[in-house]
């Protein structure tokens, strides 16, 4: 049975902190580049960390700047001041 | 960064505050004569306040990054017709990719646009109601944005003038058309079901991502920016049809069949739409990213296994007849393109036969089909234009009552037998194309008796006149350029004459 | 089944046959040629003979595919809305049994289409 969740996004200077903050926080993820994208599955759980992002651009960095890179995701959203994430429940 | 600036409310409250507390119940008239529509369905709501925000952007950030989104938008379309962008496509063929995304899937985000609009006004939950006139804004920024950054191909290019009156009358887009008229005639849970999570949650990865993953791979700078841009907000879009779903599912457990009925539905006429994507990525991108086959593996089988998986909770099952759409990936594809081959005199856009590389890569993708059903088809179709006897079907075709497409899909365990199915109703024969069109058909025949479908449409003579050029100015095609074959028309001529320049250059 | 609706809901179907000038329509598909990507629609008149249809209708649909001169038309075999039908050459449509909307399929034994893929 499948739980992959999924975001994908825009494989341009905004997102490859977040691209690469994903890949830290998510040591199970699997990166799949496409032409102009990039799609990161992960089984069950993938979290985007405000702090680990912030880490990595060396600025603040709102969690629904998100929303200018993002693409598309699967799975349940949970959004906070410090973290985006997503989830199945199976 | 040790002295962040803290904002004095979180996330949550943040969003509560826009959505919460703006309602009020009304006095001087009942609540269900003011929101007359969002209980007849039969959709049981206990309390709206169990409605769950997923993405919370209040009003401030929603537009500080909507304008951070069109203004890197625009920087990109002036680019583009600055730079004379439709010179690096990959080749003139493609463009009718554009011509068919623009006159079949742009006029579709304003009936979104239109249908968001109704709806939000309908619900009597405010958080539903704020989060659907949320996006009544966004889809009119992409049919907006749609409509400009294609609009510099329409100054070299044909098929590309009249989109929304060709939406309305041409036989073909009465496919997307009729898909988004029966989803705005039903009611508000049946709309946000059918747009919200059966088109936008489970099959508009299938539409955007690898359609816009070709885009780029061909060049095609302009429509990568305004897919990604219309992308950005879709992801917002698709949390608001799987947050719908889970709401009607946990407000009342008599919500659970109506719920899968309406999946079952709109799942397959999503799919049956969806055969124009597929047409598009197997035959139209001379540079070709993925097959629809490989698609349909990754964005339904793989992301939607998943998803049916978590919905399982509710008693919810996959859609009926998904294991049909899983088969028809094989097959769809080729016989979409067949229908368009067929029928290029009538339509908008130039059809071919692939080239030789193309057609290997074909045969490679689909290693149990394309050489058995299709390949030998397409080489006799080209061996007959080169010798001057370029194959057209002169008679219109039968349509299914349902999603209007020409009855050219076959059985799925028969691929040389075309599917029918038919149903009678108050004394009269109704044909559709599947088990899926039949059932919907049958359970709610009162709308589908009303169906507009062009070629009957065309015999009453309802469409100019009775031939068929009387028909296409109808349409306002110009003749002999937006239409017919590809080889030969002045797109190519054009195309080939630029070509010829840089070498010269 | 019916619509759910919020209030009364009856409307005329679009389709019905008095909206065709004294034709009916009828769809014809060729079995196993899918050459011809989907089966046709024609509005033809119910006393029309069916060996009208035959001769005369057919050949315009269909006579650009190379089987098409090859059929044996004694050999062919016909189903009409689901059921298998021998058809009375000098009937008419409808004294055949054909009425409004009515579907004729059939298939020519022997012929297999291109290169034998059935198209």
């Amino acid at each position: 049975m499948s739980r992959i969740v999924s975001i994908t996004l825009q494989n341009n200077d905004d997102a490859r902190p977040i691209i690469e903050a994903i890949e830290k926080d998510n040591p199970d993820a699997t990166v799949n580049l496409y032409p102009a994208m990039v799609k990161i599955d992960c089984d069950g759980r993938l979290i985007v960390k405000q702090e680990t992002v912030e880490g990595l651009l060396g600025r603040e960095w709102d969690v629904q700047e998100l929303h200018l890179s993002i693409v598309s995701i699967a799975g349940n959203v949970d959004e906070e001041d410090d973290y985006f994430e997503l989830s199945w429940n199976i | 960064m040790a002295e962040k600036r803290k904002k004095k409310l979180g996330i949550k409250q943040r969003y509560s505050m826009l959505t919460r507390g703006l309602g009020w119940d009304t006095t001087y008239q009942p609540m269900d004569k003011v929101f007359p529509y969002d209980n007849y369905e039969g959709i049981i709501i206990h309390d709206w306040e169990g409605w769950e925000d997923p993405f919370r952007l209040t009003m401030d950030a929603y537009w500080k990054f909507q304008s951070e989104k069109e203004k890197k938008l625009y920087a990109v379309i002036d680019s583009f017709a600055q730079n004379n962008g439709h010179l690096g496509i990959t080749d003139a063929r493609y463009v009718n990719a554009i011509k068919l995304f623009l006159t079949g899937v742009s006029p579709l985000e304003y009936q979104a646009a239109r249908g968001f609009t109704h709806v939000g006004r309908q619900f009597r939950g405010v958080g539903p109601r704020v989060a659907c006139q949320m996006q009544a804004i966004d889809e009119l920024r992409h049919v907006q944005t749609q409509i400009h950054s294609m609009s510099h191909y329409n100054k070299f290019f044909d098929g590309l003038h009249s989109a929304p009156h060709m939406h309305d009358r041409v036989w073909y887009l009465s496919v997307p058309k009729s898909f988004f008229d029966d989803a705005r005639t039903a009611g508000p849970f049946e709309f946000l079901t059918s747009i919200s999570f059966a088109f936008e949650y489970v099959l508009t990865n299938l539409l955007f991502v690898p359609f816009m993953s070709g885009a780029a791979f061909n060049g095609d700078m302009a429509t990568v920016t305004f897919g990604f841009s219309a992308q950005s907000d879709e992801a917002r879009h698709m949390t608001l049809g799987l947050e719908v779903i889970k709401f009607m599912l946990e407000q009342d457990e008599r919500n659970i069949p109506i719920v899968q009925r309406w999946m079952d539905k709109w799942f397959w006429r999503g799919t049956r739409m969806l055969t124009l994507v597929g047409m598009m990525m197997d035959y139209m991108l001379p540079k070709r990213v993925m097959s629809w086959r490989e698609a349909w593996d990754i964005y339904f089988t793989e992301a939607g296994g998943a998803l049916f998986a978590d919905l399982a909770r509710y008693g919810i099952k996959p859609p009926k007849y998904a294991d049909i759409a899983t088969k028809e990936a094989e097959h769809i594809s080729h016989q979409a393109w067949n229908i368009f081959y067929n029928y290029t005199h009538a339509a908008a856009f130039h059809t071919w036969i692939p080239e030789k590389e193309e057609l290997d890569w074909l045969s490679e993708k689909y290693p149990d089909t394309f050489d058995k059903y299709y390949r030998p088809r397409l080489e006799y179709l080209d061996k007959e234009e080169k010798a001057g006897r370029r194959f057209y079907n002169d008679i219109l075709p039968m349509l299914c009552q349902v999603c209007q497409i020409p009855m050219g899909f076959t059985d799925m365990d028969d691929p040389t037998t075309i599917s029918f199915h038919s149903s009678e109703y108050q004394g009269n024969k109704y044909h559709t194309c599947s088990h899926g069109c039949k059932d919907i058909f049958d359970y709610e025949p009162e709308k589908y008796v009303q169906a507009w479908l062009p070629v009957h449409q065309i015999y009453q003579g309802n469409c100019g006149g009775a031939e068929v050029p009387d028909v296409l100015k109808w349409y306002n095609f110009n003749l002999g350029a937006d239409n017919m074959e590809y080889q030969g028309s002045p797109d190519q001529k054009l195309w080939d004459e630029w070509q010829a320049h840089r070498k010269k250059a | 089944m019916s619509v759910t609706s919020i209030g009364k809901y009856e409307f005329e179907p679009l389709d019905n046959q008095e909206n065709f000038h004294g034709n009916q329509l009828t769809y014809i598909n060729w079995e196993q040629h899918l050459l011809f990507c989907a089966p046709v629609c024609l509005p033809l008149p119910p006393e029309m003979p069916f060996g009208t249809l035959v001769k005369e209708v057919l050949p315009g649909v269909y006579n650009k595919h190379p089987d098409y001169e090859k059929i044996k038309w004694d050999d062919v075999i016909w189903k009409l809305d689901g059921a298998d039908f021998t058809p009375n050459m000098n009937a008419s449509l409808a004294d055949n049994g054909f009425s409004h909307k009515s579907l004729v399929r059939f298939w020519t034994p022997g012929l297999d289409g291109i290169e034998g893929s059935h198209s």
